[in-house]
């Protein structure tokens, strides 16, 4: 039998034992004498979160498939355990084998969201692995990094070895076997990373120095090691319906926020929205073949048990199978029980057909992402959605019996004015009106219209990326204009609007585009305690706030600068395969208000197409 | 057609509360291909009731819970299609027919439950088997019973129907069921706190063995297990 890392007395009095002791259906259990390489995969929060993450199966699976490596889970000790185990000394462990992370060869980390950071330096730390890079030895495992905010590691550089930029399905492989062949080699650490550097779409931070211009801004960033590449290329897999996908997927015993199958059914995004990290990083849009997905999904729903099945993709609607699909899952499963999540879906009439079908009409509510509340915001975003097309959507589904829409909004978005942030309001009254004029009989009582809004914050490789942020304090501003307009609303009883904290926007803003140098606040910063900061309960400003001043790390200098179009940026050594000259006529399109067609209705040339496959070359064959 | 099936749970799986492992089963079921009913509506979930949810941090060789099929399934097979889709920590024992009246569910038959109590951690001073003895021996043994409303004094030695030393391990035969229902752990820290035994110098592991029915009449107890009130099928 298996034994635990930790003892009864600790696991009997934290809370969710379950989230450590690992043996879930479908884990993988290997011999860790009979194998070259153990993996240690882990994705920085807690269990459930982490346990949802798709991308992380997909690699779990893809390198359990390999004889020679184990790869195992790693999630972040909750508080109460974290506590536990820095008073008695308890090195962070993985939840397959329950034997402590140093002992690994790689320690993988996903890097999902900016306000993970703290929690990364959390998972080293307890893993008695030396925080900075050039302090580990030939005894420690190596650190790799990958996920979107890869795209910018720089805030984060001094902490990882290796990132891995890209998809995992492409040279995972052949970094595993370059580190046997050095394994045997008896070779140092750094002649292993010089061999990693110099495989497409791998980038060792310590193999390059950035300087910086007077005024702080980056005035070079180049190699210092012959084996790095001055660019390092972003790794896409093109034959996305033969890259590897896990049949057995780890079923969790507690609930997991995503406790359900779920099909990958594209990957990137035609649309273009100028706000979009993923919708640029993703590029060129590649389908599935809705074959071969039917096959997943009936063969997942028997290894899983799961009772529901999700289609996950940045814009399901703009799959071309959809409608096949859809039928094909409605017909075949639900009389078995199993619920089908139907989630990122464009509001049309086959939409309403189908949700009406697979969903409780009077409990559920539709989503809307409008994401700007006037037209000229939304023309400045790309975001192509006319108030035409949600006024009809939503009155289609007024029609169909719904009652509650979601409308989700963004504030602080570039060239953003009074007016339209007013026009938020305006809109979401505009909608409860649409359902008042139903005759009274075809209502189902009030409606309910819930808007909320974020605040905008620029990311790298996006049209956005030169744009400026605000204070927290402007960005409450513009939150109490909304608000005030909303209680001004005729349908004010209707109507709920919410918004998002203004402090973590702004700390998000200076991790999604810091240099190097904003790795002393992130470091400062989980030294004087701060940690789970995507978490409302853990998030502590005040001492983020701390951390700035101890460090003399300027916000400002990240957030209210807008970014001339000369600017090189700390991300720039990256080729995402989309121009940058693409991106700058993106960015002066956006700021006249003119809107780009997506990809299936005129190409763009945003260079995309060099990756020779997808959207690009539909019907070119 | 009702049935009902035995299962053990042990090792790390003594972790899992009890509504994480009716979420294992309900997976469990689809997996293995039991033919389970469903209720009706929108969302339809499966018929399945648990005998006596298990606390978490106790191992057990005699848990039941009871469900609805659809159509039989062969006794002998169905608890290898389970088994070959279980993970380390539980094992099914045995699926069998149950009659199909409602006021036969596990859940309500429950009558008493049998655990193996021992040392887990610590010790208990040398003379304990005595002083156990003499525990048992008490006509009454009242104690403040905390349920999360209110807090009542009760009498549990009426609700502790057996007891036996064996070896180093306490045999305990409790109340079951939702009109008396006695915890191990209460029996052990009530006997603890009237030997003087100090509460962190020792740590007790709570196994239980098996769940019962009372088939006795007027007032005449006759416990029997709740599998014996099946009937394997052979198909």
């Amino acid at each position: 039998m298996r034994k635990l890392a930790l003892s009864d007395e600790i696991l009997l009095n934290i809370e969710k034992p379950a989230r450590y002791i690992g043996g879930e259906v479908n884990s993988v259990m290997k011999d860790s004498e009979k194998v070259d390489i153990r993996f240690a995969m882990c994705f920085p929060d807690v269990y459930e979160i982490g346990m949802s993450h798709l991308g992380i199966q997909i690699l779990y699976d893809m390198f359990n498939r390999r004889d020679d490596v184990w790869c195992e889970r790693v999630y972040s000790p909750w508080t109460d355990l974290d506590k536990v185990m820095r008073e008695q000394n308890i090195p962070l462990f993985a939840l397959e084998s329950q034997e402590p992370v140093r002992e690994f060869d790689f320690l993988g980390i996903t890097i999902q969201f900016e306000m993970c950071y703290t929690n990364i330096l959390q998972i080293l730390d307890l893993s008695q692995i030396p925080l900075h890079a050039s302090e580990r030895s030939e005894e420690d495992p190596v650190v790799i990094g990958g996920g979107p905010c890869s795209y910018n590691p720089e805030p984060l550089a001094d902490f990882f070895d290796i990132f891995y930029i890209g998809e995992g399905e492409t040279v995972y492989d052949e970094l595993l076997d370059t580190y046997k062949e050095w394994k045997s080699s008896g070779k140092s650490r750094k002649e292993f990373l010089e061999r990693a550097a110099g495989i497409e779409g791998l980038y060792v931070p310590q193999f390059y120095d950035a300087a910086y211009n007077e005024d702080g801004t980056l005035l070079s960033f180049t190699p210092n090691n012959a084996h790095a590449p001055a660019k390092v290329k972003k790794q896409v897999v093109m034959a996305v319906t033969d890259s590897p996908y896990p049949m057995k997927p780890v079923v969790p015993f507690i609930k997991a926020t995503q406790d359900r199958v779920v099909l990958e059914i594209q990957r990137g995004c035609i649309r273009g929205c100028r706000f979009c990290q993923a919708g640029m990083i993703y590029r060129p849009t590649r389908e599935r073949n809705v074959e071969k997905l039917k096959e997943y999904a009936r063969t997942m729903l028997k290894t899983t048990g799961h009772e529901e099945i999700s289609l996950s993709s940045l814009s399901s609607s703009d799959y071309s199978e959809l409608k096949e699909l859809v039928i094909f899952l409605i017909n075949e499963f639900k009389d078995k029980g199993i619920n089908i999540s139907l989630p990122s879906l464009r509001i049309d009439a086959f939409s309403l057909d189908v949700m009406s079908r697979v969903q409780d009409i009077r409990k559920s509510s539709l989503t809307f992402a409008p994401e700007a509340g006037s037209q000229r915001m939304r023309d400045v975003i790309n975001k192509g959605l006319t108030e035409e097309d949600i006024l009809d959507g939503a009155g289609q589904a007024f029609e169909g019996g719904w009652s509650k829409v979601k409308l989700y909004f963004m504030l602080g978005l570039p060239t953003e004015t009074e007016e339209d942030m007013r026009e938020i309001a305006h809109l979401s009254d505009r909608v409860a009106r649409r359902y008042y004029e139903l005759p009274k009989e075809q209502r189902n009582g009030k409606c309910q219209i819930t808007a909320s809004s974020s605040f905008f914050v620029p990311k790298p490789f996006t049209p956005f990326q030169w744009a400026s942020m605000f204070s927290a304090e402007e960005y409450a501003r513009r939150a109490s204009i909304v608000k005030e307009e909303f209680q001004a609303q005729l349908n004010r009883k209707s109507l709920k609007y919410n918004w998002h904290d203004a402090q973590t926007t702004v700390l998000e803003g200076v991790m999604a585009r810091g240099d190097r140098r904003v790795s002393r606040v992130v470091e400062e910063a989980y030294r004087l305690g701060c940690l789970f900061d995507s978490w409302t309960e853990c998030f502590r400003n005040d001492l983020w706030m701390q951390a700035f001043e101890n460090t003399g790390i300027d916000i400002g200098f990240y957030n209210l600068r807008q970014r001339g179009t000369e600017e090189l940026f700390p991300w720039d050594f990256i080729d995402i395969g989309v121009s940058r000259k693409f991106l700058c006529r993106e960015w002066e399109k956006a700021v006249n208000g003119e809107v780009t067609p997506n990809c299936r209705m005129q190409c763009s040339g945003c260079g995309a197409a060099s990756f020779g496959g997808g959207v690009c070359y539909e019907g070119k064959n | 057609m009702k049935a009902r099936i035995k299962f053990r749970k042990y090792g790390a799986l003594r972790f899992i509360g009890h509504l994480d492992v009716m979420r294992f089963f309900q997976k469990l079921m689809r997996r293995a291909d039991i033919p389970i009913a469903f209720t009706g509506g929108y969302s339809p979930h499966m018929i399945m009731s648990f005998a006596s949810p298990l606390g978490i941090g106790l191992t057990s060789d005699g848990e039941y819970l009871d469900i609805e099929l659809t159509a039989p399934v062969d006794s002998r097979e169905a608890v290898e299609r389970m088994n070959a889709e279980c993970v380390e920590g539980i094992e099914v024992i045995s699926i069998c027919q149950i009659p199909d009246e409602k006021k036969m569910t596990g859940m309500t038959i429950l009558a008493a439950a049998d655990y193996l109590i021992s040392v887990k951690s610590g010790s208990l001073p040398d003379h304990w088997k005595n002083a156990f003895a003499d525990f048992m021996v008490r006509k009454e043994i009242r104690v403040i019973k905390q349920t999360k409303r209110s807090e009542r004094e009760v009498d549990i030695r009426p609700l502790v129907y057996g007891w036996e030393i064996q070896g180093e391990n306490i045999w305990l035969q409790l109340a079951a069921g939702s009109t008396d229902n006695l915890k191990p752990d209460l029996v052990m820290e009530t006997f603890c706190s009237l030997c003087g035994i100090p509460e962190e110098s020792v740590s007790f592991s709570y196994h239980r063995l098996e769940m019962y029915a009372d088939v006795g009449k007027d007032g005449r107890k006759c416990l029997v297990t709740l599998e014996s009130l099946g009937q394997d099928v052979a198909m």
